[in-house]
Parts: structure tokens; sequence; C-alpha cells
């Protein structure tokens, strides 16, 4: 899901990059507010699990490649704010030192994988997984949680590539940027995601949550605050 | 003796326990390379080099020649000799690149959060 350069025109990436810079700006605000020093660690270690994460490359046999992204469940125990931030270092790690993705395209990689998806995987968990003593109810929304963010954004990711040919073409009908249309982006990227990457992020979610709930319950971001059952 | 601002640094049994898991990740990272070498399969889609765009419509679109040599990384795709195809060779390096990856960008997170968070609580 990592888009490289050349892939995006510009009519596509500057805007990306303007979100970006404005969704870090507000994270920063909210996380200086919202995350007490004690979890400084947390966020360290959130970073370069999505780091690692995303190194783990899978096969589909016969297809492509693809991999997970750890989004969802930093999402759900540090809020999608310091989300934000701990995967956009991840991702400009992986483009600076190992052209892991465009440094032109790093906004739209940032959008999709840091932005789009840890806030999408927060709503889902916190509309399955409102009662932390439903314990069964709090597995099944982290998986789901996992699951149905990375298959978005990976299907955002589908229409980026997918409008470059409507956007850009030279005169003799060639694409100047990503060659594919969105009937070829938009399915490719939703269904191999549908069918191995996105079970990847929905069981590691789910794993990781459950551990948490077993043993620090008290730090779960989703349960301390915008959840249902919070009382303030 | 810890001062106070390295005391609240220090890192509680969970904590201690995630970092290991997070280095055993990282020992692990070769997977990424064997998996789909055993498989035969090819780049993730929509991350081909312009030579395979080539092979795959027939042409290299204009922009995508133009922006595709815009940044060189010291160790693209987590290796440093492409021209040595060995798979022990490029897991290695794939190893190597996960540790250097995973610790600098613990370490900056780590930096950035310290200047983000004073709340002491």
């Amino acid at each position: 899901m990592h888009i490289p350069d050349g892939y995006l025109s510009p009519q596509t990436y500057i805007p990306l990059y303007g979100v970006f810079a404005a969704a870090v700006t507000v994270a920063v605000k909210k996380v200086k507010k919202e995350v007490s020093a004690r979890n400084i660690p947390y966020l360290g270690m959130a970073a370069a699990f999505s780091f690692i994460i995303m190194m783990f490359n899978l096969p589909i046999p016969g297809g492509t490649t693809g991999h997970a992204v750890g989004s969802a469940v930093i999402a759900i125990l540090f809020g999608p704010w310091a989300a934000i931030v701990a995967v956009s270092v991840a991702l400009i790690i992986q483009a600076l030192i190992f052209g892991d993705g465009g440094i032109t395209a790093l906004g739209a990689n940032c959008f999709n994988m840091a932005i789009f998806m840890p806030f999408t995987a927060y709503y889902l968990f916190s509309f399955f997984s409102f009662n932390p003593a439903r314990k069964r109810l709090v597995y099944f929304g982290a998986f789901i949680s996992g699951y149905l963010s990375l298959v978005m954004a990976a299907i955002l990711t589908g229409i980026e590539f997918g409008i470059q040919p409507l956007i850009a073409s030279s005169s003799d009908g060639k694409a100047l940027y990503c060659p594919y249309d969105l009937k070829i982006a938009v399915p490719a990227m939703a269904i191999e995601h549908m069918l191995l990457f996105g079970i990847v992020e929905g069981l590691i979610t789910a794993i990781i949550v459950r551990y948490f709930l077993r043993n620090e319950p008290g730090l779960i971001y989703a349960f301390r605050k915008g959840g249902k059952n919070e009382n303030e | 003796m810890l001062s106070g601002k390295e005391a609240r640094m220090r890192m509680n049994k969970t904590q201690k326990k995630i970092l290991i898991v997070l280095l055993l990740l990282c020992l692990l990272t070769p997977v990424g390379v064997l998996l789909p070498a055993f498989f035969n399969t090819g780049d993730a889609w929509g991350e081909w080099s312009a030579q395979t765009v080539k092979e795959l419509v027939g042409y290299v679109p204009k922009g995508l020649a133009k922006y595709s040599e815009v940044w060189q990384a010291p160790i693209p795709d987590y290796d440093v000799n492409k021209k040595d195809l060995s798979i022990v060779h490029r897991s290695g390096f794939y190893l190597v690149s996960g540790i250097i990856g995973a610790t600098v960008t613990y370490l900056i997170m780590l930096l950035i959060s310290r200047l983000i968070i004073r709340n002491e609580e």
C-alpha cells in the first residue's frame, strides 16, 4: 500500500500533503492533551511495531504481496491522534531510509495508512466494543476494526491510483502516472486485502487488544475516552 | 540514583515484555522475504519499478519516468547490493534493515513524544 514516486500526479499528492500537514498539527495538540507521560514508552513501541509489522510481506500465491499496518490496534489502545503521529513516523522512516513509498507520495501514504485507517478503525471499534465487560464482543470488534479499516484504506489507495488516468493523460491517450484506472485499481487493491492482509490486521488487532484488556485494562484509550460507556 | 524525569521514563513490566516481543519480531522479519520467495509472488500491487510497468502496459508513463528517480534512499528496498539475489543475502539485509529501521523509528517516536507530552499526571 506504499505508493511509490511517479504514480500520483501533483494534483493528487500536493492536496494530500496539505491534509497530512493539517492532521499532524491537530494530532500534536491532541496528544499533548490526551496522552500521559507514563505512556511515552508505549508510543515509541507502537511506532516501532507499525514499522516491523509492515515488513512482514505476505504472499498471495499466484499474485502479489502485501502486509498489515498496525494502525488499528494503535488507535484503539492509544487513540487515533497518537496513531497519526506513530504510524507517520514509521512511514517517513520507511520512505527516507528504505525507499518504501515515495517522497512525493508521502502525504498520500500517511493519509491512507496513518490518518484514514486509524480513525476508521477507532470508530468501528467504538461501535462494536462499547462495553469492556463483554469480552467476546470486544475481541470481535477489534478483529472487524482491523479487518475493515485495512480493506477500506486499501480501497482508498486504489481510488488514488485509479483516478490518475482521468486526471493526467498525454495527447496520445497514454497515462502520465499510474496507468490503471478505477475499474482495475480498486478491485485489485480491495480483493487482496479482503482475502489475506485484512485478516492478518484483524487478528493482530484482536490478539493485542485481548492482551491489554487482561493486563492493562485501564490503559485502553477507547474505553477511557469516547467509548459509549463513558460516564463523564 | 535516577532523576525524577528518568524515573518517569522507566519502563514497567508490561512495557519490558512488549519490548522483548518487538525484538523477537525484528528477528523474524526475514519471513517477509522468504515467504514471497517461496510462493514466487511478484511486487505489491502498484509498487512496480518503471521497468516492470513497461513490461505490464507496454510503455513507461512520462510522469512516472520523471518522478520515479526523485529520491535515492540509502538502503533501497531494505537491501544494499541489489545485484546479489541470493536468498541468504536478501533475508540477511532485510533483517539488518529491520533492526535499524525499528530502532530509529522507536527512538524518533520517543523523542517526539517527550517533546510533545509534558503532562505529568
